[in-house]
């Protein structure tokens, strides 16, 4: 295995970040009995928010200190491009989904799924699907993440602007503007009908967070963060969320639950990024920061590499965890659904993952090392996770 | 998810299971179908007045394609087997099952529905539309729990059934917020959930039916109905025996 490029950067964000895309990749699967592992079912956020935190932290990280050495205009120029790139992976995932569409449908007859049958009405107008598919309108399942995180790179150069200036002003705009999409219920349209499934209006709340802390605030508020009590509060969080969500599992427990408490806590929404959920992540991510210091050895050792590396590729290990989804739920609904299989498919997929993400790693060592290679700073940053 | 969960960690107890034969069909699953609630009212409508009426509200999956459909859809193997085992009970079973009907389409008919049949029982079936449209899971669950309480209200009882389950549209329809949505209104309102989607994927799973092979005949779907109607049959007879009903008047 090549040895992973040293940039200086937070190798913990790439860590999460792989192990965010192997949860994403075993919760694609429906009926995945693997899904238990994962940590949705142990809290209220789940590998959404880390995969969106993440990125906003390392966009700023990157994108951050292009910005204050070559200015404005080449840091947004290089964000756009990375929009541009997360757009072309958009559009490969709508290529996947339709020929899984296309297989499903020609063999999907039969009377007792009439209704089922109507979610495939789009193929009808597949011209019209496509249209939709590329202005971001069209999101079926699994197509949501990436318009989310696209609407924020188009923003991000003004984001991240702001946030070198004044980064408390940037942060109370995202706060006021996450505040008033919950107040006033906003939300972009899609086709053919509904409202986006993530939120950008929300979820932008979380990114700008990452990407505050990754301008500087994460150094401003480490004794914060790592004070006592914030740990004792968060860990207590976890727990009292952990316990809520084992109602969910065991609702004999649920009456333990006041009933003034669930009507205000309930439903805790996905959509809109309810505040459970951002509280959860950010007391999961306060306890991790606390616990997997950023010296911490482990993250040097051979076991964690694979993860590291798929996290230092995300883009491209999130498009081959989505078609590997697919191919495993085609595996699991056509040919074996026993629970071995499911083990194995989520293994298999796994190791796939890790694979690719080596070759790449081992690739663009390759090219760095080669004549002609771009200036130092940006390979380095290229190499530590294609930009961000 | 919780319902996939639940229907996994059975799956998991269950893998050893031998697939079952025709002759117990339904009866692989039934540990799935109990009722937490009470539903007194039903209750009443047997005691006072000899009378069980029932509507069921529902999209397509209510009911079956073709002119044999409703004769064979689950609302008529359920009305068959109530009436069967409450004799001396008039049983009637209306069934409202519009296709593409999302659940505030359902809810806002739902006033008039109960004015002109004054069931005593409603059984709601609901969520695929609303995963298909993509209607927000927050907005289907406030549509759920508003119209429960009104249809409660109107001094019925109501049982919610949710979506089925379909093994290759189920990577494409996103169904498990909905699924959630209708468990929670279910045990936030103490109303009995019959939980058709766990049902149906134990099937599945058991290899019980055939739910990939593509065919056009109404065989499989038949069976499956019949099942269903007298499941859920068993949790209307269930419930109006559960305990929780002492509360209500009783003659």
């Amino acid at each position: 295995m090549p040895p992973i490029v040293q940039t200086g950067r937070d190798l913990r964000l790439d860590l999460f970040r792989g192990l965010a895309l192997w949860l994403i990749f075993v919760d694609h699967i429906p009926s995945n009995v693997v899904n238990w592992i994962t940590i949705r079912n142990y809290g209220f956020s789940d590998a959404a928010e880390i995969f969106v935190f993440i990125s906003g932290y390392t966009a700023a990280f990157v994108y951050g200190s292009a910005m204050q050495d070559r200015g404005f205009v080449v840091a947004s120029a290089r964000i756009f491009r990375r929009a541009w790139q997360v757009y072309v992976a958009h559009v490969f995932i709508f290529v996947i989904f339709m020929a899984e569409i296309y297989y499903l449908t020609k063999n999907l007859e039969n009377p007792l799924y009439s209704e089922e049958m109507r979610a495939f009405d789009f193929l009808q107008q597949p011209g019209e699907a496509l249209m939709q598919a590329l202005m971001l309108r069209f999101q079926p399942n699994f197509m949501d993440v990436l318009p989310l995180y696209i609407v924020l790179l188009l923003v991000f150069p003004f984001t991240l602007w702001l946030l070198l200036r004044q980064p408390w002003l940037a942060l109370t705009l995202s706060a006021a503007l996450y505040t008033a999409t919950q107040h006033f219920s906003w939300n972009l349209t899609s086709y053919p009908s509904g409202t986006w499934f993530f939120n950008p209006l929300a979820w932008q709340l979380i990114f700008v967070v990452g990407a505050w802390l990754g301008v500087g605030g994460a150094t401003q508020f480490a004794n914060v963060l790592r004070s006592r009590l914030v740990i004792g509060l968060a860990l207590a969080y976890l727990l009292i969320s952990l316990a809520v969500v084992m109602t969910w599992y065991f609702p004999r427990y649920v009456a333990y639950i006041p009933k003034g408490v669930q009507d205000w806590m309930y439903p805790i929404d996905k959509t809109n990024l309810d505040l459970l959920r951002f509280l959860h992540f950010m007391a999961l991510a306060i306890v991790t920061v606390r616990f997997v210091p950023i010296d911490w050895p482990g993250l040097k050792s051979l076991w964690l590499r694979p993860m590291i590396m798929c996290g230092q590729h995300s883009l491209e290990i999130f498009c081959l965890g989505i078609f590997l989804s697919f191919l495993g739920h085609f595996i699991t609904s056509e040919i074996s659904r026993s629970v071995e299989m499911q083990i194995l498919i989520s293994v298999l997929g796994i190791s796939a993952m890790i694979a690719v993400a080596w070759l790449i790693t081992w690739y663009k060592g390759i090219e760095g090392r080669g004549p002609g290679a771009g200036p130092k700073p940006r390979q380095a940053s290229d190499l530590a996770g294609g930009e961000a | 998810m919780r319902v996939v969960a639940g229907a996994l960690l059975v799956s998991f107890a269950c893998a050893s299971v031998a697939p079952a034969g025709p002759a117990d069909q339904c009866a692989v699953a039934a540990h799935l179908v109990h009722a937490d609630a009470g539903m007194p009212n039903s209750v009443k409508a047997i005691d006072k007045t000899k009378t069980l009426k029932v509507v069921v509200v529902g999209s397509a999956s209510s009911t079956l394609p073709g002119p044999a459909g409703i004769a064979i859809a689950y609302p008529s193997k359920f009305e068959m087997t109530l009436q069967k085992r409450l004799p001396g009970v008039n049983v009637q079973v209306v069934s409202v099952a519009k296709p593409r009907q999302t659940a505030q389409d359902m809810a806002d008919g739902m006033l008039q529905i109960l004015k002109e049949q004054n069931p005593a029982l409603v059984v709601w079936q609901t969520g695929t539309v609303d995963a298909m449209r993509g209607v927000g899971a927050e907005a289907f669950q406030a549509t759920l729990d508003t119209t429960v309480e009104k249809i409660q209200a109107s001094g019925a009882d109501v049982i919610l059934m949710n979506m089925q389950f379909s093994p290759r549209t189920e990577a494409v329809i996103a169904s498990t917020a909905y699924a959630e949505a209708i468990r929670y209104v279910a045990l936030q309102r103490s109303v009995n959930l019959f939980d058709r989607q766990s049902i149906m994927r134990q099937w599945n799973e058991l290899g019980t039916f055939d739910f990939l092979t593509p065919t056009k005949s109404l065989d499989t779907a038949a069976l499956v109905h019949s099942c269903i109607g007298s499941m859920l049959a068993d949790l209307v007879l269930e419930a109006v025996k559960s305990p929780d009903n002492k509360d209500s008047p009783k003659q």
